[in-house]
This record gives structure tokens, sequence and C-alpha cells, in this order.
């Protein structure tokens, strides 16, 4: 399988990804810049942290105009795999891929911690490695991170099983402690926390690895596990 | 032809910033104020066009980038 990593201007995590899947985790990836108009050749689409076009009207609102996004959303569309972290959820929200927004931290505050998550729903491909009801500790680091949604918009999330992490002590007002939502068709993810900073013994941290090695699972599972 | 656009924070929406000035307007001595909410006002200029035109673009502008209708709300006016 083959990872792209989308890198807007403005991106800064994008270079942390790529190590983890590249050399943590020995997968093929690449970067893509964001005017690309073909991702045919990826599996999955990583879409980073950073500040991506210098988030000036709003975070992501200017990213969703990309040629890249474009293509994100065929890509989405056929059932491929896409994962947004942090700015990426941002901007998945605001193309329309995700349900909901993220606000302005309920403190005001751009908060850079390290935070416990739950994971709500392990049969999706970003957690289908995690058990039932595991607690990751995965950093965050945010000024817009409060999720909203619409009360329906809601109740059909929970019905859909859509809401895929919470906070265990919600850091900035996210309705629910909601920390990561996935679609309907559970192929696109949007999370604030960053498991790609929190994927390397050496740097005091591998939990956030679990997510990466369920994208992979989710491809190459049967072959990988024998 | 200019226009002024004003986008909000939908009233479902709770509004920090909006909370943290009211907390500092009540510390300076307005303590009648109850709520204040921010938003942005985005001036644009137009060029030459028809009011019926600049209605529609604004409308277009507005859905497609300058607010987030998930939880915003915008009115324009046309000078």
């Amino acid at each position: 399988m083959k990872f792209g990593i989308i890198v807007f201007p403005g991106s800064n995590c994008d270079i942390d990804c790529y190590h983890v899947l590249k050399d943590i985790l020995k997968k093929d990836v690449e970067y893509v810049w964001h005017d690309t108009d073909n991702l045919d050749k990826y599996d999955c689409i990583v879409i980073p942290g950073g500040f991506s076009y210098g988030d000036y009207l709003r975070c992501g609102a200017v990213a969703q105009f990309s040629k890249a996004m474009e293509q994100v959303k065929v890509h989405a569309s056929e059932g491929k795999l896409v994962i947004g972290i942090c700015n990426g959820f941002q901007i998945l929200t605001e193309a329309g891929l995700l349900p909901g927004a993220l606000v302005r931290n309920k403190n005001l505050k751009f908060i850079c911690d390290t935070v416990s998550l739950q994971v709500e729903n392990t049969s999706t491909p970003f957690t289908n490695l995690c058990k039932e009801g595991q607690i990751i500790d995965i950093p965050i680091a945010h000024g817009e991170g409060n999720y909203v949604v619409d009360e329906d918009i809601l109740e059909n999330m929970k019905k859909n099983n859509q809401i895929i992490f919470t906070y265990k002590d919600n850091p900035n007002g996210s309705l629910l402690n909601i920390a990561g939502v996935c679609n309907e068709n559970k192929n696109v993810i949007g999370m604030m926390p960053h498991p790609e900073r929190a994927s390397e013994a050496l740097l005091g941290n591998s939990d956030g690895l679990v997510i990466f090695e369920s994208i992979i699972n989710y491809f190459e599972g049967g072959a990988k596990n024998e | 032809m200019k226009a002024k656009v004003y986008v909000t924070l939908k009233n479902s929406i709770a509004d920090p910033q909006g909370n943290a000035i009211r907390g500092a307007l009540n510390k300076k001595g307005f303590s009648n104020v109850e709520d204040v909410r921010i938003g942005k006002l985005i001036e644009i200029e137009l060029g030459d066009i028809t009011k019926e035109v600049a209605e529609k673009q604004l409308n277009e502008m507005c859905e497609k980038l300058l607010a987030n209708t998930v939880i915003e709300k915008y009115e324009f006016e046309i000078i």
C-alpha cells in the first residue's frame, strides 16, 4: 500500500508523518504538493497539521479550495482512506468531508499538552488494532479544537458510531468531549490530537502508532499478521 | 460598488471571545452589559457591477468561503 501526505503552504507536521510512515513503519510514502490533480496511486491520504495558507480567514477555510482537496474528495468518494490530523481535521470539516466544525478553545488559549483519549469505535480502518475502550495518550497543540455540530447531525453520528475518539478530561470545550470523528462511510477520519508525535519509543511515547498500524492492517492485515 | 459583509457565530454556538470581552466590560464598570458576540467585518471592493449581480456574488462568496455556515451566519450591505 502507498501513503500520500498532502503538503500545503504552511503545513508543518508533514515531515513528522513522513518519518513515522517511512522510517518507523517502513511503508511506501510520498509528499504530495497541494496543486496535484491526481491521487490515483495512493491508498491512504494524510492531511497533516500546521497552518495551511496561514489559516487567515478560518482554520482550513482556504485549503478546501486547493486542487489537492478536489482530488481528496474524489479519493474519498471511491472509498479510499483519508486521515486529517489537527489542521487536517479542520480542513476536512471545512471541505464538508466530515460533519461539524472546530471553533476557538473554550479558555481561548492555545493548548500544548498530552491528553488521554478513549477509543470509542474499534471497527474502523483507523482503529481496528485498538482494544475496546482502550485509552491512549496523545499530544494536542491547537487553539481551535473545540468541536461543535448541530444536534440532529450529532444524533445521526451517534447512531452510526462516527465518534471515534473522546477526551478523558476535556481540554478545549468540545461537545461530548469529542476529539475525533469519521464520516458515514468510515473511510474519512479527523482528529485534533497528533498520533505522529507519539509514535516512537525513543521520544517517550508510542501510543499513536496503533492508528497508523491499524491503517496498514486494514490494507495488508492478513498477510502481515501471518 | 462596495460591500460590507458581516460574519458572526450562530446564536447556538458559544462565543468564548465574546464572553471574555463581556467580563472585561463588566469589570470596567459597564455592569449592564449582558452579552457580547464577536464577529468579522469584511469590506469588499466589487468594481463596476450592478446591484443585482453584486448581491448574487456576495451570497455565493459567503456560502463558499467567507462564512462557515455550520457555525456562522452572514449578512451584507451594498454601499
